[in-house]
């Protein structure tokens, strides 16, 4: 019989990130909405809480809880803060290959900074001309001596600014079929965080630009294999990306159903609360049976991740499944505002900006229906 | 040192107002209000904790409840504490304070030797305050309740501060002793991660009346003295008027509401 029920530890790991988010990341929220910037102090309790220890293995420094607890924290955090658990997922993005596909050495040096929060990770994938498609991008490497060259510029990368161990992927500029996934380090010479982006929503959650000219990479920051550095980011994105969406959209659906219910309680509409009318439950009914829906393909994807089975494809069908709805969710919630859902006032606002980030992230639902639908046709 | 924490899962007080009383049986429906560890017990928790750290201390958590209450024990051992405890029978259900109190005692002296004893103040749902000074009682040892600061703990005789009144009062209070605590004691830890892995290794315990040796006289509904002769929800509504007349008429009436509402003398 399949068992649906989470452990007793796992409610308790639910338990600890629901504290963490109202204890130590709410405070943070309105800061954030009003900067646009990174709180350093948000950083700093997101280490001591081992928030990036999750799914780090035990020998290095970390917690090898595993990606259900993963799952489980960034639903929790993005139920107070998307922008958070945005950047923590994308912590997990320059964590995983490294886990993954690093060296003994590798590990030992930088596993155990990026579990604490010493050091902060991120995944350079996108560029203007490629993203979903990794095979478009730019960015070269050329070999000299033992050393690697790398110029080019990446864009729409979360962390940007504030990473320092950045998982970066080139394509060869003698071979364009083969790319190599180095381990960048910020400082290095010839790389510079250039532009911050400023988005509509996830504010607080850094999107930037990275230049890198004639930056010289060791031969011992290569991650895996050279030429086969492809897999190595693919990997990565296609379970720890996906996954880490379906966390931060389940929280905004939470989040928007929570809010919807609180104001629907209180707000009177002839002489009663208008969730006593039946257009309201009938809304309030549909972002549940969406968030219902939701919490079984993402926990699904994850206990699959988590027993070693590839779940990319699940994580596919989930992270389309759960950023729409948490996009519906959204409207559905300002919408049960009325006018009150046209005022920053009201967090229902800023559900519905974060939304509209959600979608794109980690490869839009367009992209997300053709490898749903290969997956289907192979 | 040896220190017994008493806890109590109790409703979620955030979601208090999904609680309802069953007007015939008089009893609390929960509804699908989620079961916490009461607000208090979590400073008693980490008072214990801090001892521990302090005088290499044994903590041990001791709750009555039925078996989802293990859930409760098991976060306590995630929070530092040792080992857990947890009291279980069908016959303990419906237990007033006295009974309660009666049960914790015998689950004590089931444990044996200990210095301390830590309990929250009061629970977030009986809010009785009597569980902790029964206890003291039935193992006939002192009791301060409302602790609020542990001001001397370098000999046997221990020095705290209690809340009295508009303002506190400090008891000299020879250990063994049981110490009921207020929220100023301290700032509880957040449960972490590593906390709740530590905790696969500590063991809960589970007795039973039978383990405990009581009669089934004594403990759960049938030990307890108690008879709730009602309750009540209090229905709380609202009415718009708009006030006329001048401005003092208005303010005159403004305050006649205000008055028959018992919001002012």
């Amino acid at each position: 019989m399949i068992d649906f029920t989470f452990s007793e530890e796992q409610d308790l790991f639910r338990k600890a990130a629901r504290d963490f988010a109202e204890n130590e990341v709410a405070k943070y929220v309105p800061e954030m909405e009003k900067t646009g910037k990174v709180p350093a102090g948000l950083v700093k309790a997101i280490g001591k809480a081992e928030m990036l220890a999750i799914t780090i293995p035990e020998e290095y420094g970390g917690l090898e809880l595993g990606y259900t607890a993963r799952l489980i924290a960034l639903e929790e955090i993005s139920r107070i803060s998307v922008a958070t658990a945005m950047m923590l997922q994308v912590f997990a993005l320059g964590i995983e290959p490294i886990v993954k596909f690093g060296t003994e050495e590798q590990k030992k040096k930088y596993l155990p900074g990026l579990a604490t929060g010493e050091k902060l990770g991120t995944a350079a994938v996108t560029e203007a001309t490629g993203g979903s498609d990794p095979t478009g991008i730019r960015t070269s490497y050329r070999k000299d001596g033992d050393d690697y060259i790398v110029n080019g510029r990446k864009c729409f990368i979360t962390n940007s600014h504030i990473a320092n161990t950045l998982v970066v992927l080139a394509k060869s500029d003698e071979n364009p079929k083969d790319f190599c996934a180095f381990i960048v380090e910020k400082g290095m010479p010839g790389f510079k965080a250039t532009h911050e982006e400023h988005k509509v929503g996830m504010k607080g959650c850094n999107t930037g630009e990275l230049s890198f000219e004639d930056l010289r990479i060791p031969k011992a920051n290569l991650l895996g294999q050279e030429g086969k550095g492809l897999r190595v980011t693919m990997a990565a994105i296609g379970e720890i990306g996906r996954g880490g969406m379906v966390g931060c959209a389940l929280g905004l659906q939470a989040a928007c159903l929570e809010e919807s219910i609180k104001f629907a309680n209180d707000r009177i509409l002839y002489g009663k609360p208008i969730s006593k009318l039946p257009e309201i439950q009938g809304k309030i009914a549909d972002m549940r049976i969406d968030l219902e829906a939701g919490r079984l393909l993402g926990y699904r994807a994850a206990s699959l991740q988590d027993s070693g089975t590839p779940a990319s494809n699940e994580f596919a069908v989930a992270k389309y499944y759960t950023t729409e709805a948490a996009i519906k969710a959204a409207k559905t919630s300002v919408d049960i505002h009325g006018g009150y859902g046209c005022m920053e006032e009201y967090a229902v606002t800023r559900f519905y900006r974060d939304a509209a980030v959600l979608g794109p992230s980690a490869g839009t639902s367009a992209i997300m229906k053709v490898i749903i639908g290969r997956w289907a046709l192979s | 040192m040896k220190i017994v924490v008493c806890v109590k899962a109790v409703p979620d007080p955030k979601e208090a107002d999904k609680i309802r009383i069953d007007p015939e049986t008089k009893t609390l429906m929960r509804g699908d209000v989620p079961i916490v560890l009461n607000p208090l017990d979590k400073h008693a928790v980490e008072a214990a904790v801090q001892l521990k750290r302090k005088y290499d201390a044994t903590v041990t958590i001791l709750s009555m409840g039925p078996p989802a209450a293990g859930n409760i024990v098991k976060e306590c051992l995630a929070l530092g504490a040792d080992q857990g405890i947890l009291l279980s029978d069908r016959a303990f259900g419906g237990a007033d304070a006295y009974a309660t109190a009666y049960t914790l005692a015998k689950g004590i002296e089931k444990i044996g030797e200990f210095h301390l004893i830590f309990c929250g103040m009061a629970s977030s749902d009986g809010a009785t305050e009597w569980v902790g000074p029964q206890v003291a009682t039935f193992l006939g040892v002192p009791v301060v309740t409302m602790v609020n600061e542990i001001m001397d703990d370098s000999n046997d005789e221990w020095l705290v501060k209690t809340a009295w009144e508009d303002g506190h009062r400090k008891v000299a209070v020879q250990l063994p002793a049981v110490l009921t605590v207020a929220r100023e004691i301290n700032k509880p830890k957040s449960l972490s991660f590593s906390g709740i892995i530590k905790a696969r290794k500590k063991e809960i315990i589970t007795w039973s009346g039978d383990d405990l040796g009581v009669s089934p006289e004594m403990v759960g509904f049938k030990g307890s003295p108690t008879i709730v002769g009602g309750f009540g929800t209090l229905e709380t509504g609202r009415n718009v008027e708009f006030l006329e007349g001048t401005a003092e008429e208005m303010a005159e009436r403004l305050v006649g509401i205000l008055s028959d509402s018992g919001a002012i003398g």
